[in-house]
């Protein structure tokens, strides 16, 4: 019975891994063809691999190709990120969005357009910015929420929405004193994948993968967290400097995806938590599995948003996510943390 | 096996510890009792490091656990603690699983070795019945069960327990017990357990240290230990130490508080 259990397991695991590799595999195709003048899948196909009319091989590769592995990226980025700090906050509402560090992301992010610092490529200093601004935004609302080393549902929504609303109007602030210049930033701050050509992808390529990595290796610290700090550090884990680098590393990973596509709210939110009803709470599998889920809703979202609301002209994204995700959150917050894989 | 040698600790300006010397043999049961505030699970934290003396020492087979590693600690140490309630759809075989934890290198699982040691841990503590069933849906008695196999899974030389029979009724607390005597019989398992439960500690401890004022007041075996005097000036407390006819057992009798003769 114990080995049939555990393979039950494993194959309920690869059941979902595949399922979403298709899912995100059927997206990216799909996404690809998306132009004035679609493409239709075979010809989207290939042309990645340089097959096709110029304007296809053009299409596919320059135009789509960096938007739907940014789109990977971002999604990737934010679905960890959302589980890592539901494991550190030990807290099923944590993610990037709802405790503003999107906003405070992109507040760091804007201030660097505003001020373009002479001398320094704007594409080095909007990342840099974000993710101090992030940084920041993160442990003010840990220490703010933090109640007797317990951070509860409670203060950790309240802080994240003050901090956050505070990083928005500063945004707004900022958008509104720039004047035409700024144009761009309303777009970007609804979240928007379009505007990326390879140079910012491969910017946000290593940041994503190298922050992810930090995270997915700690799976097993952070599965012994969530049962206490005491008890993690009768196990033996060194847990202050465990939660400080994964701080650091959300941070990291949520400012690389806001820095270019803006804010694109409740991946981190909703991908974790259908992982974890799906798989369970063990990190160790959730971890990966947040980032192949988070990538295949993003750029699934950005298919709709390009296929369906084609009449609207481009609808940024972000509102799509946020359109899916806060009905979710209504859910989470009306049901509590029962039948989630939290209680 | 495990010495602590003129421990001294304060919180904030007030001593909590104040010279505490204490000297423990391999697979002796130890029982810390004292009044609330009085450092018993202070003193219990500084043996794997979970705070670190102000002076003093705490020696782990004659090395001095400062310069160790937390995991290192944890390979000799294990604790199963006050409260464990655990609010994640974990099964019991991934508690246990956890106890491996110190022993597993950075990008490596568990190996048949670990994975072994694991269904030891859960043959010992009769919990293989349930080992795949979810840890948020049991009971008290259950859920401390899982917690002493997950310490015995870090294969401790000692292991630590801060009042382990707390919230369980009184059989299991007797169930957990007998089965902590017997892991200390058979496996030479050294164990130290902070109660409040003066019955209990007689019944199971070899040896009783009674803290009082952030000082050891007295050491020794039950006997010598829980007089009606020394529990008078502990606890202000009537109480007899006594010989059951029936049983032979020796028990603590409780009457009362001393203010209301």
């Amino acid at each position: 019975m114990t080995t049939s259990e555990t393979a039950k397991r494993k194959r309920k695991v690869l059941a979902v891994t595949a399922a979403v590799t298709a899912v995100l595999f059927l997206s990216v195709i799909l996404d690809l063809t998306q132009a004035f003048i679609p493409l239709s899948i075979k010809e989207a196909f290939m042309a990645v691999f340089g097959i096709g009319s110029d304007v296809n091989v053009t299409i596919v590769q320059q135009v789509n190709g960096p938007r739907v592995v940014m789109g990977c990226m971002v999604g990737a980025g934010l679905g960890i990120s959302g589980a890592v700090m539901q494991a550190v906050f030990r807290n099923p509402m944590a993610s990037p969005y709802i405790l503003g560090l999107s906003s405070g992301a992109a507040f760091g992010a804007a201030l660097a357009m505003t001020i373009s610092i002479a001398f320094i490529p704007m594409v080095l200093t909007v990342p840099l910015f974000a993710f101090i601004f992030c940084m920041a935004t993160t442990f003010l609302v840990y220490s703010i929420s933090r109640v007797g080393g317990r951070v509860p549902t409670e203060t950790l929504l309240l802080s994240g929405i003050a901090v956050g609303s505070l990083f928005s109007a500063l945004v707004s602030l900022l958008t509104f004193l720039a004047g035409d210049r700024m144009q761009g930033i309303v777009f970007w701050t609804m979240g928007n994948l379009s505007q990326n050509g390879w140079e910012y992808t491969l910017i946000v390529i290593p940041l994503v993968i190298v922050g992810s990595l930090f995270m997915v290796n700690r799976g097993r610290e952070l599965n012994a967290m969530m049962l206490g700090d005491a008890h993690a550090k009768d196990l033996g884990v060194e847990v202050k400097k465990v939660r400080l680098e994964m701080l650091i590393a959300s941070s990291l990973v949520t400012a690389a995806a806001v820095s270019f596509v803006g804010v694109i709210g409740f991946v981190g939110l909703v991908v974790p938590h259908i992982m974890r009803i799906l798989l369970g709470p063990d990190n160790r599998t959730l971890l990966p599995l947040s980032m192949l889920g988070g990538a295949a809703f993003v750029i699934l979202c950005d298919y709709l948003a390009r296929s369906v609301f084609t009449d609207l002209g481009i609808l940024p994204i972000g509102i799509l996510t946020s359109l899916i995700g806060a009905p979710y959150f209504i859910y989470l917050l009306r049901k509590r943390k029962n039948e989630v894989g939290w209680n | 096996m495990l010495k602590i040698e003129d421990l001294h600790f304060s919180y904030k300006d007030k001593p909590v510890l104040d010279g505490i010397n204490i000297d423990v043999k391999q697979g002796e049961i130890i029982g810390i009792i004292g009044p609330n505030g009085c450092g018993k699970t202070t003193l219990l934290k500084h043996i794997n490091r979970n705070l670190t003396p102000a002076a003093g020492c705490v020696l782990l087979d004659g090395t001095d656990i400062k310069g160790m590693k937390k995991s290192a600690i944890a390979r000799h140490v294990a604790v199963v603690p006050q409260s464990n309630e655990i609010h994640f759809s974990f099964t019991v075989r991934d508690i246990v699983t956890m106890g491996r934890m110190p022993f597993l290198e950075k990008f490596r699982g568990e190996s048949s070795e670990d994975i072994k040691k694991v269904e030891e841990a859960m043959q010992k503590t009769n919990i293989i019945a349930f080992a795949d069933r979810f840890i948020n849906t049991m009971s008290g008695g259950e859920r401390q069960r899982v917690i002493i196999a997950r310490a015995l899974a870090q294969t401790p030389s000692i292991i630590l327990m801060d009042e382990p029979t707390l919230h369980l009724d009184i059989s299991n607390q007797f169930d957990i017990l007998d089965l902590v005597k017997k892991l200390s019989d058979e496996d030479g398992l050294t164990v130290v357990i902070v109660s409040h439960d003066l019955p209990m500690v007689v019944r199971y401890c070899d040896r009783i240290i009674m803290l009082k004022d952030q000082k050891i007041f007295a050491m020794g075996t039950p006997e010598e230990v829980l007089t009606p005097e020394n529990i008078r000036e502990i606890f202000n407390v009537d109480a007899v130490f006594e010989k059951d006819n029936r049983t032979g057992q020796n028990t603590v009798r409780v009457f009362g508080s001393c203010n209301y003769k």
